[in-house]
């Protein structure tokens, strides 16, 4: 259980986020210290998905700061395209381009952003790939993939790049429940390499395992954070006691 | 005389087509080149402004929508003439091909710029945001990741558009344009027979035959796996 260290690589604060009336965020602080794995669990329309993206500026935040690796991303004269390089993102939906192969995925944008020629890129893209499990796939189209399979390529696409954090956005919830598992064997694989990691999933068991971190949300707060064992077995927080009731029934 | 000797004699007269079939060769290849330069400048100038729309600058899409809808519900017969009878009192004096040269291509512009539109706007926002996430600007995104699939979609719609307003070139034969409807109008009054006409219609076919089967060619290429 590391505790944030002195200079985290994600510093979030008083992060508010309006959409239109809705108060989305409502004054989040989140520091993740380098190699911790932050897990965020919350019933829906706590934000948390929003918090997420926050951190890579997906979603503009109307107030408050985030500073990624030193780098204050709500600075008008940050290159946002650049910052987005170290701040690898994973969606519940992969996002994968359909008009390219698993390969060209992974190395767009090595090849437009990090200015790799077409050979490094490559070889950049097949080893992502090979970390994957996937490195006989790189000339499939995503549609000749599984469900789980399109997922390990979207997080190869991202950490191709090598970045210093990944957000993950319930990236099991739109798979089969028997393609689940290799998905959460490679986040374990990143998480032990050593990779910080930000993470929005209802994986209990997952977040029991291999969180640092639990973050409970609801309504656009934080309410309560503390190591696995802890937020699952005596949460402080009546709210967070009823949640885990819910979701221990299911 | 039967009547269908009457017909033949009428719409296959061979000594009329004899004659006048030089002059329909000379209209369609009139027409080739009209319709050339209006697929080229309309689908040019409605992926511009489709493009220029994606910016999302409110004042200039408000722009771009008001000259869109108006092309599109402008008969282009009406624009044509407009084009050759008015701009001549503004010291312009553009030619019967000019004239129907840039009002059909503006109506292709008009109709192209709405199915491009729709084409990048039917691309989920996932795609936008997977790039944009991996530090893509937003014009590296548009035209690498966004515009390929958009064009995917649109090629259908498209090309029976294209088709639909290239046709559309007969309509020069108002303002002496000598394409391929022209040059068999005058042959019909010159000849007090129809059959050019005819020759008009295989010219037309010769013509627009090829493109349709183009198109659909294009559409089995560009889909992929799914």
């Amino acid at each position: 259980m590391t505790p944030p260290a002195a200079t985290p690589i994600v510093r979030a604060t008083a992060i508010h986020k309006h959409f239109g009336a809705l108060h989305v965020l409502k004054g989040v602080d989140l520091e993740v210290a380098e190699r911790e794995l932050v897990f965020v669990i919350g019933p829906s329309g706590s934000g948390k998905s929003t918090l997420l993206r926050c951190l890579n500026r997906l979603e503009e935040p109307s107030s408050g700061s985030v500073v990624v690796d030193g780098i204050d991303l709500l600075d008008p004269r940050t290159d946002i395209n650049h910052a987005r390089q170290r701040i690898g993102m994973v969606f519940q939906s992969f996002n994968l381009y359909p008009h390219m192969t698993a390969l060209g995925n992974v190395t767009l944008a090595l090849r437009k952003v990090a200015g790799r020629g077409r050979a490094e890129a490559d070889a950049i893209g097949q080893a992502a790939l090979a970390r994957v499990g996937l490195a006989d796939r790189a000339g499939h189209m995503p549609a000749q993939l599984s469900g789980g399979q399109q997922q390990r390529v979207a997080i190869a696409r991202a950490i191709a790049l090598e970045p210093r954090v990944m957000l993950f956005d319930e990236p099991t919830s739109a798979l089969d429940p028997e393609l689940v598992g290799s998905v959460l064997q490679v986040m374990r694989e990143l998480r032990e390499s050593g990779m910080t990691m930000v993470v929005v999933s209802h994986e209990m068991g997952f977040a029991r395992a291999a969180a640092d971190r639990v973050l409970f949300m609801d309504e656009g707060m934080i309410v309560e954070a503390g190591p696995p064992a802890q937020i699952f077995a005596a949460p402080a927080q009546e709210r967070t006691r009823a949640f885990i009731s819910q979701i221990k029934h299911h | 005389m039967g009547n269908w000797d009457r017909f033949v004699e009428t719409f296959f007269n061979a000594k009329v087509m004899a004659k006048y079939w030089p002059d329909i060769l000379s209209g369609l290849f009139v027409t080739i080149e009209l319709a050339a330069l209006i697929v080229v400048t309309g689908l040019i100038a409605g992926l511009a402004l489709a493009l220029l729309r994606s910016l999302g600058i409110r004042p200039l899409n408000w722009l771009i929508v008001f000259v869109v809808d108006l092309f599109r519900a402008l008969p282009p017969l009406v624009i044509i003439v407009l084009i050759y009878f008015g701009l001549p009192s503004v010291d312009l004096v553009p030619s019967g091909f000019v004239s129907t040269w840039i009002s059909l291509a503006l109506v292709l512009m008009a109709f192209a710029e709405e199915i491009f539109w729709a084409g990048i706007t039917a691309v989920p926002r996932g795609q936008w945001e997977a790039a944009r996430s991996t530090g893509l600007s937003f014009g590296q995104t548009l035209l690498g990741v966004v515009l390929p699939q958009a064009l995917r979609i649109t090629i259908p719609p498209l090309t029976n558009r294209t088709i639909a307003i290239t046709k559309g070139t007969a309509l020069g034969s108002v303002v002496a344009v000598s394409e391929i409807l022209g040059q068999a109008s005058s042959a019909v009054s010159n000849s007090y027979n129809p059959s050019p006409l005819t020759l008009g219609a295989a010219a037309y076919l010769v013509l627009f035959l090829p493109v349709v089967v183009l198109g659909r060619w294009i559409e089995t290429r560009f889909a992929w796996k799914r």
